[in-house]
């Protein structure tokens, strides 16, 4: 089939771009290599919705930045994301760098961020008790928030999908061609796909398949991000996103509550030349307790739950590179989309749905639907409505993951709806189940057990995260047949 | 609002014998709410033999074990939820439980015994760096997999961690046909118990590196390999003693946690040792009339034990609901605390009122580190009471004095007794 455009990649700018050309009479495919969406950068960040004060005043990355902060709200509301504006900190521990902040004001007031405020130390220590008592002064930005990165990136993939977009899924795109036919041809590991326009949303693979149709080369060097993620019980240690001063090599590494209750701190930013580098690391673990420490004390890292790490896709110039590619007519880049590449999606989105609108003339859907409701979660239902949600079903009453009071309901809405979940992380970004302070130790067998259940599959068949990840090898001898 | 005399939380080993010894005491409205779908909690998949010696005197299996309680339990006509959540325990006793039948539901309770068990430590709580790939499990999961579903994880299996369930994981694996190459301990001691060592390592002929961690996990999407490395006193790696394993399969036996979610939003105090509750002399929280038993108290070497300590905690809540049990003045006069010191790490109880007590009290305690021909000490007050020649003391094996009520009674000024490890 000939679609009008092929997206490679279901991160969150593949997704955001879908959505948007959803929106149009046109037909849209999605190309991923993994199987499901949200399997890369998009999964593993610091789930932060940036003001955009950091960024250089007129990049792509301001724009790109101010303007996606800006549409979370409606977006979120319209898409059911969990999503909070909690508002950051930058936090200053030397006199000497108090100059700093005063630059990252101006920078803001220059990219047009809304609602910043230069702190005092005693006004920043009113705001967030936590901080390092170095503290000297903290620039405040009112409109920094906190979203659940998976859901963002879910919810846009389904809400395309409910306009008509396909997505396949492990589907990873060996070679692209401009033939004379005027068309792409995309050959894939699982066929030849052919296209007027390709979008290329490929994260830290985006150099790869740009360079395979320009002359004019670009380096995309994975820079590993490691995390840890601590228990809800200290998810309240800080109500702010608490940054240190920017440096050359990113943001630096921020201790931040997460809409689900959680705390966050990291990442640290080590260069890769390897894009499935998502290996954590003792020196950076370690680099990770040390500099969050500087800034925010007590840090209870006994609490910790888990640890990960992501990759960003640091494009030299440190600059989004978006739209069409001059020597490859009808390819369009979304190349280097690091931080603040999750709070730009929907920008990002917005920006290349309407470049291809207009190369397209595409003419907008009279039944487009704009809205997605997210899995169903009965914590935020009254004990009546809970109950009554039981009666009607079930598998609501049946608690599958106790760490996070996940019920079966949840698990099968996850299982059965648009782009639904096939292994265990998709399970556990669509539901928690397995996000807690257990990591899965009780839950996975059960979840595998509803998953072969439901897609029909034996439980040799069921994957932690597709590929060969399956989680048991054979029956063990005694029930061998 | 249903009201019961004695909401117990958990249907494993401490909840079924607590059950039990409350009917046996006279309480006719006893109700175990269990999340499982099987009464008997972990001891379902614990298949292998050893459970029992100390209460029935013979060698059972984990199922045969809980048999014996849930027989009692039938035959006693006690009550029970099965896929039943507890979502909450207010302070005042109201218990909010769900499952598909009754829905979310509330029980004012005029006991409540805590017997949630406890989960085992994950990978994440470890740090360990490396990717994060499938094949990692901790040792109970696999055991459930291979004993309840019928599922082998891998045929190459590393072990980290030498707890009882680690071990008892490696004989299984090997039995069933999987090659176990190696347990690594970050102690320089086992946390285990001895016999399992010899009978599920030993006689299998799998090497235990003590003072040894993982630090590497390779694999992208199935795990391939770990890196082990022996560790300094300091528990960090030590450069140049990497050794590489591949494998399929890294289990995990760090450590056990008890579960005390709950208990903590009750409003239950907590020690900081054991991550359980903290209870006086008649395994009551400092919520009067909420009681702890089992793994969710302290984790237990040996089934016995958690059965005979849940037996007193049932019998406890009866008194409690019949008002037979005193009340705990709010001042400490009279009330004894224990001081575990010199290597002891923690008691069970933590307090005791001579006037509420048995006339044996056990009380319960583990050791921080391995002493060889060393003493268990008690004094009372400073006077040197109990002076007992041990052989070997293990930090993997629970300990045990017992502390007689007359004793006590007759020293009514003391305020501590301590219990310690002393060279001679």
């Amino acid at each position: 089939m000939t679609y009008d455009v092929i997206i490679i990649g279901a991160g969150v700018t593949g997704a955001a771009v879908a959505r948007e050309l959803s929106r149009y009479e046109t037909n849209v495919c999605v190309l991923e290599k993994e199987e499901d969406v949200c399997c890369g950068t998009s999964k593993a960040n610091s789930a932060i919705i940036h003001a955009g004060y950091d960024c250089e005043p007129g990049s792509n990355m301001a724009r790109m930045n101010v303007r996606g902060n800006a549409m979370m709200d409606d977006l979120c509301r319209d898409l059911d994301i969990p999503f909070k504006r909690n508002g950051s900190l930058v936090v200053c521990i030397h006199e000497e760098l108090l100059p700093g902040l005063k630059e990252l004001y101006d920078r803001g007031v220059k990219n047009g961020v809304p609602g910043m405020k230069l702190l005092t130390r005693e006004e920043a220590l009113a705001m967030e008790p936590n901080i390092s008592d170095d503290v000297k002064g903290a620039l405040y930005a009112e409109t920094a928030g906190i979203i659940c990165p998976f859901k963002l990136n879910i919810a846009m993939a389904e809400n395309a999908n409910q306009n008509g977009v396909d997505f396949r899924f492990n589907t990873c795109v060996e070679k692209l061609t401009r033939e004379d036919d005027g068309l792409w041809h995309i050959r894939t590991n699982n066929g030849e796909y052919t296209a007027k326009y390709v979008v290329n949303a490929a994260g830290v693979y985006a150099d790869v398949f740009h360079n395979m149709v320009s002359e004019q080369k670009i380096n995309i060097i994975e820079r590993r991000g490691e995390y840890y993620l601590l228990d809800r019980t200290v998810g309240d240690h800080v109500s702010h996103t608490i940054f240190p001063q920017p440096t050359k090599y990113g943001k630096g590494i921020l201790v931040a509550p997460t809409v689900h209750g959680n705390l966050l701190v990291g990442p640290t930013a080590i260069d890769q030349e390897d894009k499935e580098a998502t290996n954590t690391t003792p020196r950076g673990l370690s680099e990770i307790a040390e500099k969050a420490s500087e800034n925010v004390r007590n840090l209870p890292l006994r609490s910790v739950i888990t640890s990960f790490s992501g990759l960003r896709a640091h494009e030299n110039h440190h600059e989004f590179i978006l739209g069409e590619v001059s020597d490859a007519p009808h390819f369009i880049d979304c190349a280097g989309i690091e931080s603040p590449g999750l709070t730009s999606s929907p920008a990002i989105g917005e920006y290349i749905g309407n470049l291809l609108r207009d190369k397209m003339s595409l003419t907008e859907k009279a039944n487009w639907i704009s809205t997605r409701k997210d899995v169903l979660d009965p914590k935020k239902l009254s004990i009546e409505e809970r109950n009554e949600l039981i009666r009607k079903n079930p598998a609501y009453g049946q608690i599958i993951c106790r760490c996070e009071s996940v019920t079966e309901g949840e698990i099968l809405d996850a299982i059965h709806r648009p782009l639904g979940a096939r292994s265990l992380d998709g399970v556990k970004r669509r539901t928690r189940a397995g996000m807690g302070r257990c990591q899965a130790g009780f839950c996975s067998p059960r979840v595998m057990d509803i998953l072969a259940r439901e897609l029909n599959l034996p439980l040799t068949e069921i994957t932690k995260s597709g590929g060969k990840s399956n989680i048991v090898l054979e029956r063990s001898k005694e029930v061998t047949e | 609002m249903k009201s019961i005399d004695i909401v117990i939380v958990g249907g494993g080993p401490a909840g079924l014998a607590a059950a039990v010894a409350a009917r046996k005491a006279g309480c006719d409205s006893i109700l175990i709410l269990e999340r499982d779908g099987e009464l008997g909690g972990i001891l379902n998949q614990c298949i292998h033999n050893g459970f029992g010696l100390h209460t029935f005197k013979e060698e059972l299996t984990g199922p045969e074990y809980a048999g014996r309680f849930i027989d009692q339990a039938m035959e006693l006509n006690i009550d029970y939820k099965l896929n039943t959540m507890v979502m909450d325990i207010s302070r005042d006793k109201v218990v909010t439980a769900m499952n598909r039948t009754d829905g979310m539901f509330q029980i004012q309770a005029k006991a409540v015994i805590l017997a949630m068990g406890c989960r085992e430590r994950p990978r994440g709580a470890l740090n360990i760096p490396g990717y994060r790939p499938a094949g990692i499990f901790s040792a109970g999961t696999a055991q459930r997999l291979v004993n309840i579903e019928g599922y082998m994880p891998g045929r190459e299996v590393v072990i980290l961690g030498s707890g009882d369930i680690g071990l008892i994981m490696a004989r299984r694996m090997t039995l069933e046909g999987a090659k176990v190459k190696v347990v690594a301990e970050l102690m320089p001691y086992s946390g285990g118990l001895k016999r399992n060592i010899v009978q599920c390592l030993d006689d299998y002929g799998i090497p235990l590196k003590l003072s040894h961690t993982v630090v590497d996990i390779e694999g992208k999407e199935h795990i391939t390999a770990v890196t082990i490395a022996e560790v300094g006193p300091d528990r960090k790696p030590i450069p140049g003693t990497e050794e590489r394993y591949t494998c399929d399969t890294l289990l995990l036996s760090c450590g056990l946690i008890p579960e005390n979610e709950l208990s903590q939003s009750a409003g239950v105090e907590m020690s900081r040792i054991t991550s359980g509750p903290v209870v006086n002399e008649s395994l009551e929280t400092n919520i009067p009339g909420v009681f702890a038993c089992g793994n969710v108290l302290h984790v237990h070497d040996l089934v016995d034990y958690v059965s005979e300590e849940a037996a007193r905690a049932g019998q406890n809540a009866v008194k409690y609901v019949k008002g037979e049990l005193g009340t705990v003045s709010d001042s400490t006069k009279g009330r004894i605390n224990l001081v575990a010191t010199d290597g002891v790490r923690y008691t069970v109880p933590s307090t005791i009122d001579p006037d509420r007590m048995e006339e044996n009290l056990t009380v319960r305690f583990r050791v921080g580190d391995v002493y060889k021909d060393s003493y268990v000490s008690v004094y009372f007050g400073d006077e040197r009471v109990q002076h007992r020649k041990r052989q070997i003391l293990a930090p993997g094996e629970m300990e045990q004095i017992i502390v007689k009520k007359q004793d006590l009674l007759a020293r009514p000024d003391m305020d501590t007794i301590t219990i310690k490890i002393e060279k001679d």
